[in-house]
């Protein structure tokens, strides 16, 4: 079975509730995609569910965003594998607010 | 020597400000959880080091979050809040049925008697309680299947459970809020409810004293008379003596009914606090002055309390949730305003100072008395 070390890049606010600095190193066992992470990040710290994705349906919420490389994956199914410079930790998945002002 | 805790929910986090018993010199800790809006803080009155805190914001939705020691630290409990069974739908702003959907937790109110039951008051309307410190919370559905809930539609700020009130003896007996559905009652712990809002007039809505559909803004109640209730409707100030079954209404001299916040004097039943304000599309005060107004008589005659408050070019809001009072020998009256200044009388109204000026918008203000 494949593995990953995927560094995950929280916005502020789920930094601070998960009382982290900096990036979340996660190792994923099997195929790495945004629902083995959310599911490994949301073991590791059970205060961030429901503020990711909906705790009973697992949509994400409406106003969070998923980007890595410099592209978008929010809209992509949850079991899309991660690219390769995330899985291989080049690169960072990052977790944010969308832009909507307040 | 005793003192006070005011727990402060604003647009942008949380403040605790505590004072001894002669309330002048305060210390103010926070912003807790900076950022986050933070609807509504009270402590358990079984065990006033328990406190809880609703946390939410439009990107990562609701927390709760619960602290053991007074407000000095805090850790996150439960946050799913399920619909009991397949919700269906209430009343959509068009008039077209909508889904039940969460969205965040308006009240919360600590039982009497045992610090780790709680109930919240959320949007869509419903109420839930957890009875394990806030680890999981169980939907009251009861309320939400009356037969009416089909037709409860949203007020301006949303379809929201905003008030609830625990008589302070039978513990079968819950009264709650809603705007726009109106007052409820249970009498068997919140299995099931009855619509209390016969005497109520509204003319917003087809027929104007319909069993539900009211916008009703906030309850208060006195502890040692239970079955007095008093009412801030959107417009009206409304009194009922049989815990809801007839209201009528109490407005008197008020220069307009129009107001959010209703509360009572710790020690008197019959002295009353509201804070009118213009109309319900200018949510600010009367000529720029901020005035709360008390009565004496339990209603129909009231008195201007400016003592203290700015008197022109004041235009803030104070909102349903953020008036409370203590039980100190001088009763002790607060409210926060959406310009976030906290006031603070210790004279029961007579005279008021701000303990805080420059918060963001305040949405929420509890005081605890500590021994």
């Amino acid at each position: 079975m494949s593995s990953a070390l995927i560094r995950v890049h929280l916005p502020t606010h789920l930094r601070a509730l998960a009382r982290v600095d900096g990036e979340v190193e996660l190792d994923i066992d099997g195929e790495a995609t945004t629902q083995a992470v959310l599911d490994a990040l949301e073991d590791r710290f059970p205060q961030l569910r429901g503020t990711i994705r909906d705790q009973s349906t697992g949509k994400r919420r409406a106003f969070v965003r998923f980007f890595a490389c410099e592209e978008d994956l929010s809209h992509q199914t949850p079991d899309t594998p991660l690219p390769t410079p995330v899985t291989e930790g080049s690169k960072s998945l990052l977790i944010g607010g969308a832009m909507a002002g307040g | 020597m005793s003192g006070v805790r005011v727990l402060v929910g604003t647009r942008k986090g949380a403040f605790v400000l505590t004072a001894d018993g002669a309330r002048q010199d305060w210390d103010v800790s926070g912003p807790h959880f900076a950022g986050w809006e933070m609807y509504h803080l009270k402590g358990s009155p079984a065990d006033p080091d328990r406190l809880y805190a609703s946390q939410s914001s439009g990107w990562f939705g609701q927390l709760v979050q619960r602290s053991d020691d007074g407000g000095r630290t805090w850790e996150p409990v439960g946050n799913k809040f399920d619909y009991d069974g397949v919700p269906g739908t209430h009343q959509w702003y068009d008039g077209t049925p909508h889904p039940w959907e969460f969205a965040r937790v308006w009240h919360l109110e600590p039982s009497l008697t045992d610090p780790d039951t709680v109930y919240a008051g959320v949007e869509d309307a419903a109420l839930f309680r957890t009875t394990d410190g806030g680890q999981h919370w169980h939907e009251l559905s009861g309320l939400r299947d009356h037969d009416t809930g089909p037709s409860w539609q949203p007020g301006a700020g949303g379809l929201c459970l905003h008030t609830i009130m625990l008589h302070p003896s039978d513990p079968e007996r819950i009264f709650v809020a809603i705007s726009a559905a109106g007052a409820f009652r249970s009498d068997d712990a919140g299995k099931t409810w009855l619509p209390i809002n016969r005497g109520l007039q509204s003319e917003g809505i087809p027929d104007p004293d319909a069993e539900v559909g009211h916008c009703v803004h906030n309850l208060a109640m006195h502890p040692a008379r239970p079955d007095v209730l008093f009412m801030q409707k959107h417009w009206d100030v409304m009194r009922s003596d049989d815990a809801g079954g007839v209201w009528r209404e109490i407005s008197g001299n008020l220069p307009t009914d129009f107001g959010f916040p209703i509360d009572v004097h710790a020690h008197e039943p019959d002295t009353i606090y509201v804070v009118p304000i213009k109309s319900d599309s200018e949510h600010f005060p009367l000529d720029g002055k901020l005035q709360v107004w008390r009565s004496r008589t339990g209603g129909d005659e009231w008195e201007a309390l400016t003592n203290g408050l700015p008197q022109s070019n004041c235009y803030v809001n104070v909102l349903r949730d953020a008036m409370a009072v203590d039980s100190l020998d001088q009763c002790g009256v607060y409210f926060g305003t959406s310009g976030g200044q906290v006031y603070a009388s210790t004279d029961s109204g007579d005279s008021w100072a701000p303990i805080v000026r420059d918060l963001p918008p305040v949405l929420s203000v509890e005081v605890q008395t500590l021994p």
